[in-house]
């Protein structure tokens, strides 16, 4: 350790020449930016690409049906369509989709509210926390649809049953989402709320809901296809009491009625009004909020 | 300087310990901890991690009450957190993401009931020039460097106008060459407006360049060790010996022995360290870095 050896070598250890680059520089790397050709550019698109896709399995089903020529089981595609605008243009697919729309909206609304009810008190009260913990461990895992008979007892044949299983199916996937939400949001950001005077209410509606909104958002999501299911579900099972039916008991009459082609055209509506909030509704409601501000990619 | 009059003080802690609970253990983390903090002071809490600093500056922002001792503002016991003492945080999660850049000055006026509307929308925009964001004004957070989003913060508790700026760490989490500068902005920024700021840090340097009065914590819990005067400069003083220096070894006093542990510079190495001149003398453990951390 204490014999350091005489210097040597010079004082900058490894030492190479130091050069700048003189003049211009080159100028033969080809492109720096040009745009992609329409194919590209085309295939980018993520619609596009599911709709070739769609087009494919459509033209399966169509071949298929074509060659098992059995209209009961598999109808064709095109004779689908055809009931399909029939139902529409006769009137009674739109009323049905009417009503089942309408109970459904009923319900996520009274649904929503609650969880806003039952989320705010769980993060002002600890003895809230503990009853939405309770509450939502017990019923998340059972079916909303297993309800419908004890409903049916309550409240009778009528839109308040559907409405009643609709709500617990909404209720508890939303709280829960919202709850977990609330606890994600970062300590420090709740300090700078209660810095400047937030508390309460004022600090869940400023800071807390939008903090947890990606949360709250995936909730609503997964709240909305519980109660799309459990609402055509309820409808198959009890049809329609209250005077006029929605989707779930037009597929039901018209299978009754051994009308495939229109049990087909209203699984298609089921199907396509889901699409619809999903990837419009949803995806507009993402890209004005969450994607906006950098929330989610 | 010399004989003036002293100025009544703006924040008086008089003997404050606090202790906070976590799972398993009752932790101390300052024990009857005094300063008095006059207004236009740049007043540094400065020790390394441990001492407790961000528990005290908690403590002053009315976020955690003490066991015992006092905390005055103004003369009046602090007992919840309030706009007159705007926080400044190290996170850049301060920042709420869905407001741009704006909207997050004007946050803080409009949340606290200061100014609304229009009158918020002024003033956010004097201060958001005051740190130079002008051309982000209408920019969301994400699109921010760590810089801007510091800058946005320090902006949003300074529109406030608070009797008393509280920054915790505010520029840890920076590279070292944005530090360097935001140090420098905040100078300049006290230069205009004379602000009051309580500012912890745990690098002596950053302490040494920013506070005109630096309070020295111990760890473990943290107590008063010295309060020392600085004018930036990192002056010598009569024994040849830098500010910076000064309060290296006092902070490290009891931990001479360790630092020969491993990761560290061995002591033998420091020892055979050829003498050179003061001003460019190897500042001991640091990382070249100004602001390099100290533990």
């Amino acid at each position: 350790m204490n014999d350091i050896p005489t210097i040597k070598t010079p004082a900058v250890h490894n030492y190479r020449p130091e050069f700048v680059q003189q003049g211009e520089l080159t100028k033969e790397f080809g492109v720096v930016e040009k745009p992609l050709t329409i194919f590209e550019r085309l295939y980018n698109n993520g619609g596009l690409r599911k709709l070739a896709i769609l087009l494919i399995i459509g033209a399966i089903w169509e071949t298929y049906a074509r060659h098992l020529n059995n209209p009961l089981l598999v109808p064709t595609l095109t004779d689908t369509l055809a009931a399909f605008w029939e139902a529409i243009a006769e009137g009674v697919l739109p009323g049905r989709v009417a009503t089942s729309v309408r109970l459904l909206l009923q319900g996520y609304g009274i649904g929503l509210l609650l969880a806003f009810v039952f989320t705010t008190l769980a993060i002002t009260t600890r003895l809230g926390n503990d009853l939405l913990e309770l509450l939502t461990s017990m019923f998340n895992p059972l079916p909303a649809i297993a309800l419908l008979p004890l409903a049916l007892i309550w409240f009778g044949l009528g839109d308040k049953s559907i409405i009643f299983v609709v709500i617990h199916s909404v209720l508890w996937a939303v709280a829960l989402n919202t709850h977990s939400g609330f606890r994600s949001v970062s300590n420090t950001m709740r300090m700078v709320g209660r810095n400047y005077g937030l508390g309460g209410l004022g600090l869940v509606f400023k800071v807390l809901i939008p903090a947890a909104f990606p949360s709250i958002l995936t909730g609503l999501k997964i709240g909305w296809a519980f109660a799309w299911r459990t609402l055509i579900a309820a409808e198959l099972v009890y049809g329609a009491a209250s005077g006029k039916g929605g989707l779930g008991w037009f597929i039901y009459e018209s299978k009754n009625q051994l009308e495939i082609p229109s049990v087909f055209a209203g699984l298609f509506a089921v199907i396509l009004i889901g699409l619809f909030i999903e990837n419009v509704v949803f995806r507009f409601i993402e890209a004005r909020t969450v994607r906006r501000w950098g929330m989610q990619t | 300087m010399n004989s003036m009059p002293i100025s009544a003080p703006l924040l008086e802690v008089k003997g404050v310990t606090l202790q906070y609970k976590t799972r398993e253990h009752l932790v101390t983390a300052t024990y009857r901890v005094s300063f008095d903090v006059h207004p236009s002071d740049r007043f540094v809490l400065l020790g390394p991690s441990g001492c407790g600093k961000s528990t005290l500056l908690k403590a002053v922002g009315g976020y955690m009450a003490p066991t015992e001792g006092t905390l005055k503002l103004k003369g009046q016991v602090i007992r919840k957190p309030g706009a007159d003492r705007c926080m400044v945080f190290q996170e850049f999660d301060q920042l709420l993401p869905w407001k741009t850049v704006k909207k997050n000055v004007m946050f803080g006026l409009e949340s606290s009931g200061t100014l609304r509307g229009k009158a918020a929308e002024e003033r956010a925009m004097q201060y958001i020039e005051k740190v130079n964001l002008t051309k982000f004004t209408d920019a969301y957070p994400h699109t921010l460097s760590g810089g801007m989003k510091q800058r946005v913060a320090i902006a949003r508790a300074m529109a406030m106008e608070p009797d008393i700026l509280l920054m915790d760490e505010p520029f840890a989490a920076l590279d070292a060459l944005t530090r360097r500068k935001m140090q420098d902005e905040l100078l300049q920024l006290w230069d205009d407006t004379k602000f009051t700021v309580l500012f912890v840090t745990h690098s002596i340097p950053e302490a040494v360049l920013l506070g005109n009065r630096i309070l020295m914590l111990s760890p473990h819990p943290g107590q008063v060790k010295a309060e020392l005067n600085s004018d930036g400069t990192d002056p010598v003083d009569r024994t040849g010996k830098k500010l910076s220096d000064t309060i290296h070894d006092m902070l490290f006093a009891e931990q001479v022995e360790e630092m020969a542990a491993p990761g560290q510079i061995p002591m033998p190495v420091r020892n055979r360290l050829p003498a050179a001149p003061a001003n460019v003398a190897p500042s001991r453990i640091e990382p070249p870095i100004a602001g390099g951390p100290l533990t």
